[in-house]
């Protein structure tokens, strides 16, 4: 049988990462999607945290894990929150309309 | 008892909440006295600061030392003077509303745990205290389509660097096995070699700090957020962050991967070229005099690294008086933006400054030193902050780094000095409203620093240089 490794569990959380990027970069259409990408990021390196952590027998990378989960859902907060208040004045939130500051 | 070492945070963090719990009880408006008290709450922490111990705390976590002492007190003036800015325009504009002072403590103690972060978590931990208000600061004018812009794309690029700077924290974890920075430093002085896995997330740390202090490429925001945002929180976000965003790297990469120097050096060479030349011709065709101060901090950033990719004592000493000049002579250059409003109308083009000379010499006076001290000329602060990163970069043989410096400069002299010919020789398209007391008070400081730094240079190169001794003895 495959031994699951250190390695397996980098990889994976190397494609998260580089799968939330593109969802950022890539995106043309919602900034929902954006933040869905953004908490993909955040998994991503809880994984690689965790991971890390087991591997060398340390618990701070596990701490770690636990105060980023706690700053992800504040940092959601208030970004659903500026997202309620420009629904509001533009009554849109594609990403191509977000456009008006540029030069 | 060791956690009275952090008594400015914890002090700053109570007055906060005891603040906002005063401004919320009442039913009419509190805007004015929370500010008052804000104001005072940033005075205690400023003197909480000077009379702060020497040590670090928390299993490690918090460091206090020169350093930190010197960039805290620069970082709660810019918090203090910022707020001063904003009190009379957020009642213009209609949005005084008392949780704007607030916001700006959260985000003073997100700055003092940056500076006196010690620890890759402490690191996390600050950089968020201070972003998650400067979010919601970008988007405070919530019924403006263009602050709320300007915060939703602060936002979404911000947490993108959250993001990456957590992804290389995770890696200089695994391949070094700590996240406290001592015990990184003795990692990587005792190896010989250094793990690519250490290496890469060193690159990720300093993309997500650069993104933090508009360095390119990773300014791409800073224009639009700083059009876009009210303009004393402009003024905010171009001063005291910023401050505690160069501290922050300073700390890192002079600390914990001051050993990795050659991993490091020429990424900071490259963006400290890219910022300067960036700073100096992007600003060019600018109309928008925000959009103009947004690569014009850019370009300011770029002479900061310069400092920063020098490294050694002098470097470095030239990074924290460049920082300590920069803070002043941009809050004043706001503040001029701030008293730019005619008729009730705020303005921002740079043609409405248009005959200043004669309808305000005051203001034009301290906006021409400004501007001047800018472009660096003598015997204006800026030109010393000039000086003093180019002497080093000379010293040390980065010529490239130098010459690129003073050619960007001269560059960037003929917006800063279209300024000045707009306010003199234009014709005046009429005066501006009376200046309110506190955007005087902060002009006469700032311009009275900007243009007499000359005189007495000595207490601030004297407290920079104990400063960066503290850091490189530690490292």
């Amino acid at each position: 049988m495959l031994e699951i490794g250190l390695g397996h569990y980098l990889t994976v959380s190397a494609i998260l990462f580089v799968l939330g990027v593109f969802g950022i970069f890539l995106n043309r259409k919602n900034v929902i999607v954006i933040m869905m990408s953004i908490e993909l990021i955040l998994l991503s390196v809880n994984l690689n945290l965790v991971a890390f952590s087991s591997r060398l027998d340390d618990l701070a990378g596990q701490v770690f894990a636990m105060l980023i989960l706690t700053v992800a859902a504040a940092e959601a907060a208030i970004g659903l929150a500026i997202l309620v208040i420009y629904f509001r004045n533009r009554g849109s939130i594609e990403v191509e309309d977000i456009s008006t500051l540029k030069g | 008892m060791e956690w009275k070492l952090a008594l400015p945070e914890i002090a700053l963090a109570i007055s906060a909440l005891i603040i906002l719990v005063a401004g919320v009880i009442p039913k009419r408006d509190t805007s004015f006295g929370v500010t008052m008290a804000s104001l005072g709450a940033l005075l205690l922490a400023g003197g909480l600061t000077l009379a702060q111990g020497e040590g670090s705390a928390f299993g490690g976590q918090y460091v206090a030392d020169s350093f930190s002492t010197f960039m805290k007190l620069l970082a709660i003036a810019g918090a203090a003077l910022g707020l001063m800015l904003a009190l009379d325009w957020n009642t213009k504009q209609g949005i005084a509303r008392f949780e704007f002072p607030i916001l700006v403590l959260l985000a003073t103690i997100g700055m003092m745990v940056m500076i006196s972060a010690n620890d890759l978590m402490a690191l996390y931990m600050g950089l968020e205290l201070l972003s998650l208000p400067l979010y919601v600061l970008a988007a405070f004018h919530r019924d403006s389509g263009r602050a709320t812009e300007a915060g939703l794309k602060y936002f979404i690029l911000g947490s993108l660097a959250s993001g990456l700077l957590l992804y290389g924290a995770s890696l200089v974890y695994g391949f070094a096995g700590t996240t406290n920075f001592d015990r990184l430093a003795d990692a990587f002085s005792a190896q010989q070699g250094i793990s690519a896995g250490v290496v890469v997330g060193i690159v990720f740390i300093i993309a997500a700090l650069c993104f933090k202090i508009s360095a390119v490429p990773f300014h791409m925001w800073t224009p639009d957020v700083y059009e876009g945002a009210p303009t004393p929180v402009t003024a905010f976000f171009a001063s005291a962050p910023k401050v505690a965003a160069v501290a922050l790297l300073t700390r890192v990469l002079a600390g914990p991967f001051g050993d990795t120097v050659a991993q490091w050096q020429q990424v900071i060479v490259l963006v400290s070229l890219l910022s300067m030349v960036m700073g100096a011709f992007a600003a060019l065709g600018q109309r928008n005099i925000k959009r103009l101060m947004a690569y014009s901090s850019i370009g300011h950033i770029g002479f900061t690294l310069m400092g920063l990719a020098v490294g050694g004592e002098s470097g470095l000493r030239g990074v924290l008086v460049y920082m300590a000049i920069y803070l002043f002579m941009n809050l004043g250059t706001f503040a001029v933006l701030v008293a730019m409003r005619r008729d009730g109308r705020a303005l921002e083009g740079i043609d409405d400054l248009a005959g200043l000379g004669r309808t305000d010499p005051g203001m034009a006076l301290a906006m021409a030193i400004f501007m001047f001290s800018m472009a660096g000329v003598p015997p204006m602060a800026g030109f010393f902050g000039k000086l003093y990163v180019l002497l080093p970069a000379i010293e040390q043989g980065f010529w490239v780094l130098a010459v690129v410096g003073v050619l960007s400069s001269v560059v960037s002299a003929y917006y800063y000095l279209r300024v000045i010919k707009v306010m003199y020789f234009d014709a005046p398209v009429g005066a501006f409203d009376a200046r309110p007391a506190a955007v005087s008070v902060v002009l006469a400081g700032t311009g009275l620093f900007t243009g007499f730094m000359f005189l007495f240079p000595a207490p601030i190169l004297a407290a920079a240089r104990s400063a960066v001794v503290a850091i490189l003895g530690a490292g």
